[in-house]
């Protein structure tokens, strides 16, 4: 860190009404029923200050933790996902006209937002569906439009899940780039504090603005600490090595079955997984039979009808559509983007509803390998 | 703001997701089931409307949604597009009810072409099963256009019964095209069809052919495409003069929804043309 400021939590609250004052719409992390989700924030009362979450593969609770903590928690259910690629958008509307037809294109989003409390392997969500939604000919420019508005407030992880595993995605838990600010939340001995750093000129000119103190070399370590820490407590891992080619080479594996035999193909885990981006389209026309309107909806591969052609279904097994889920996300996402679809972030366990482990079943795989037979 | 993905001035204006409107001038029903929609090009983004044999258009029926459809009309012909339309689900049973005048969306071209070029100098072997025929139609009239330019050319061409053949008169005129052989099987004959019964691969014992000269086009169901590819291998051709032309189910057309995955290829914008190696070694696995 080579300029990092401490700044009180009043000053927390200072970021926001500054952001809010520059048209910003404000979302972060708050209380809704029995989750944090990131929605719409007025101030920061309306943080989920004094919780954190407890995760496990098929769990998600919301218990008490540190009375003053605002970023106690690990992860929302949700992902930023929703609003720099809406789950229901209109495209356009049409109507008829005779015999010709009028054709009315929905505007791009104008939403100006800022991300309050984004999570280290969340910015690489967000930079693998930048690749996602800008490669090649066609862009998806209303995420283009919605994307390049954004400032994001990143808060490092002080608490590391059971789901967690950014330490092998290489994404987490410290936020290292795409951030316009990065706070990491300090509690100690009766102290609370954030250390802020910028991340860019639009970053620094705010906590310029906000007038934090310099942090000390004393407060600098504590907030390096608190990363380290975080890092230190994360027991999850998932070996990386060869992955891509492993996943490929095992397209006939016995644990596809296996897992088949389990999942119930619901989606959950496309849903909440920020990098997941597949999406249909819906028709609709008023009572009137003259007007029309097209959406386009998040679809999940996991769907029955994801790969109905009018001539049949291409995958029709829960095995199928398991496989093509894990496989797109580790090996073929590769192939198309040059990254991983996966960063970490553990939100398919936790909202699996039998409590799948995309860790457990790679590692199963790797453990009885077809290449790897063939060797012994 | 942090470092916005693209610069201003370089995100398109036109939106890929939405059609551009198009009048059809005439409906010809190819068969009971099957019929071809000439219709007025229109400016696509702003510009006429062209494309590459092998590609494809979303075609939009009105408040019902869209169909991926091969382009069957001639490229050298800006003047009008055809779209040959097989009737089977909601879009296609709406399409087929429009008539000459009504208006259609178009989403296109987009996707992969036949190789034309690299079959410049070469012997050509088309191979198509049933409404396959579509999309290798423009390339057929391309071939016959540019005739003196490729060696010897093989349409085979397999469809259920004579009924369900497509473009007879067409096929008629290729056959008298000089050094261009037309020859079509049926899976099931009726009195009057005095030509071969049974598979397309059927078909090769009646060729010859320069296979270490010669690009092999194949279009039909993957079934019709796998025993064809195999026998074509047979027959001494590499997989690397053999294209195949694939389809998945389609929402966008450009790589952005995700439904026409096929191992690491989209087929919308990798494909629908694809060389044989490319996907080859998923073709032989189940549900991919």
């Amino acid at each position: 860190m080579t300029s990092a400021f401490r700044m009180n939590p009043d000053g927390l609250q200072r970021l926001l009404a500054l952001l809010q004052q520059m048209d910003y719409e404000t979302i972060g992390p708050t209380m809704s029923g029995d989750a944090i989700t990131y929605d719409r924030i007025a101030s920061i009362s309306d943080l989920p200050v004094g919780w954190t979450d407890e995760q496990a593969p098929g769990i998600y609770r919301l218990v008490r933790g540190d009375d003053r903590e605002y970023f106690g928690y690990t992860l929302p259910a949700q992902s930023w996902k929703r609003f720099l690629y809406p789950p229901f958008r209109k495209l356009f509307s049409i109507k008829k006209n005779g015999k010709s037809l009028e054709l009315d294109e929905a505007e791009s989003g104008t939403a100006k937002y800022a991300f309050i409390g984004v999570r280290a392997c969340e910015l690489s969500a967000i930079s693998i569906q930048d690749k996602v939604f800008n490669l090649g000919e066609y862009r998806d420019d209303n995420y283009l439009s919605l994307r390049k508005k954004i400032f994001v407030v990143a808060v490092n992880c002080s608490h590391a899940g059971d789901n967690c595993f950014c330490t092998s995605m290489k994404t987490g838990p410290g936020a290292k780039h795409d951030f316009d600010i990065a706070l990491t939340e300090i509690l100690k001995e009766g102290d609370h504090y954030f250390i802020a750093e910028a991340g860019t000129e639009a970053g620094s000119a705010i906590i310029e603005m906000i007038g934090p103190g310099k942090a000390t070399d004393d407060e600098i370590a504590a907030a390096d600490n608190v990363v380290r820490e975080t890092a230190a407590h994360i027991t999850k891992s998932m070996d990386t090595r060869g992955l891509p080619e492993l996943l490929a080479d095992n397209l006939e594996h016995s644990q596809w079955e296996d897992v088949a035999k389990r999942c119930l193909t619901c989606g959950n885990c496309t849903m909440v997984c920020p990098t997941c981006f597949c999406s249909t389209v819906e028709d609709a026309t008023d009572l009137s039979g003259q007007v029309a309107e097209r959406f386009r909806r998040w679809d999940s591969c996991f769907t029955m009808d994801f790969a109905k052609v009018s001539g049949g279904n291409f995958r029709i097994s829960p095995k199928s559509r398991y496989r093509q889920w894990l496989t797109h996300k580790l090996s073929s996402w590769v192939d198309q983007f040059g990254v991983s679809g996966c960063v970490g972030c553990g939100r398919c366990i936790a909202w699996c509803p039998v409590g799948i482990d995309l860790t457990a079943e790679v590692k199963a795989i790797r453990g009885t390998s077809v290449k790897q037979e063939k060797e012994v | 703001m942090i470092e916005s993905p693209v610069a201003d001035n370089e995100i398109e204006a036109v939106n890929a997701m939405t059609p551009a409107l198009a009048a059809i001038r005439r409906v010809t029903w190819e068969t009971d089931d099957t019929f071809t929609l000439l219709i007025d090009p229109p400016l696509m983004n702003g510009r006429p409307f062209s494309f590459r044999p092998g590609q494809f258009n979303m075609v939009y029926a009105f408040g019902l949604g869209e169909s991926a459809i091969s382009i069957s009309s001639d490229p050298a012909k800006s003047n009008s597009l055809a779209h040959t339309i097989h009737r089977v689900g909601t879009v296609t049973s709406a399409l087929s009810r429009l008539r000459r005048g009504d208006t259609i969306g178009l989403r296109g071209p987009f996707g992969t072409a036949w190789p034309l070029e690299e079959a410049v100098g070469k012997d050509v072997c088309i191979a198509a099963g049933g409404i396959g025929l579509a999309p290798l139609r423009p390339v057929i009239y391309t071939l016959i256009s540019r005739r003196k330019e490729f060696g010897r050319i093989v349409i085979l061409y397999g469809a259920r019964s004579p009924l369900d053949l497509l473009y007879r008169v067409e096929l008629e005129e290729w056959s008298k095209v000089p050094n261009t052989e037309v020859i079509i099987t049926v899976d099931r004959g009726d009195s009057s069809w005095k030509g071969h019964i049974g598979v397309v691969t059927a078909l090769f014992s009646y060729i010859k052919m320069d296979s270490p000269s010669t690009i092999a086009m194949v279009c039909g169901p993957e079934i019709m495409m796998k025993y064809t590819y195999e026998e074509l291998e047979r027959r001494g051709l590499s997989q690397e003069q053999i294209y195949i032309s694939m389809e998945r189910n389609m929402k966008c057309g450009v790589g952005l929804c995700g439904h026409c995955q096929f191992g690491p290829r989209f087929i919308c914008k990798d494909g629908p043309v694809f060389r044989l190696p490319q996907v080859r070694h998923l073709l032989d696995k189940k549900e991919i």
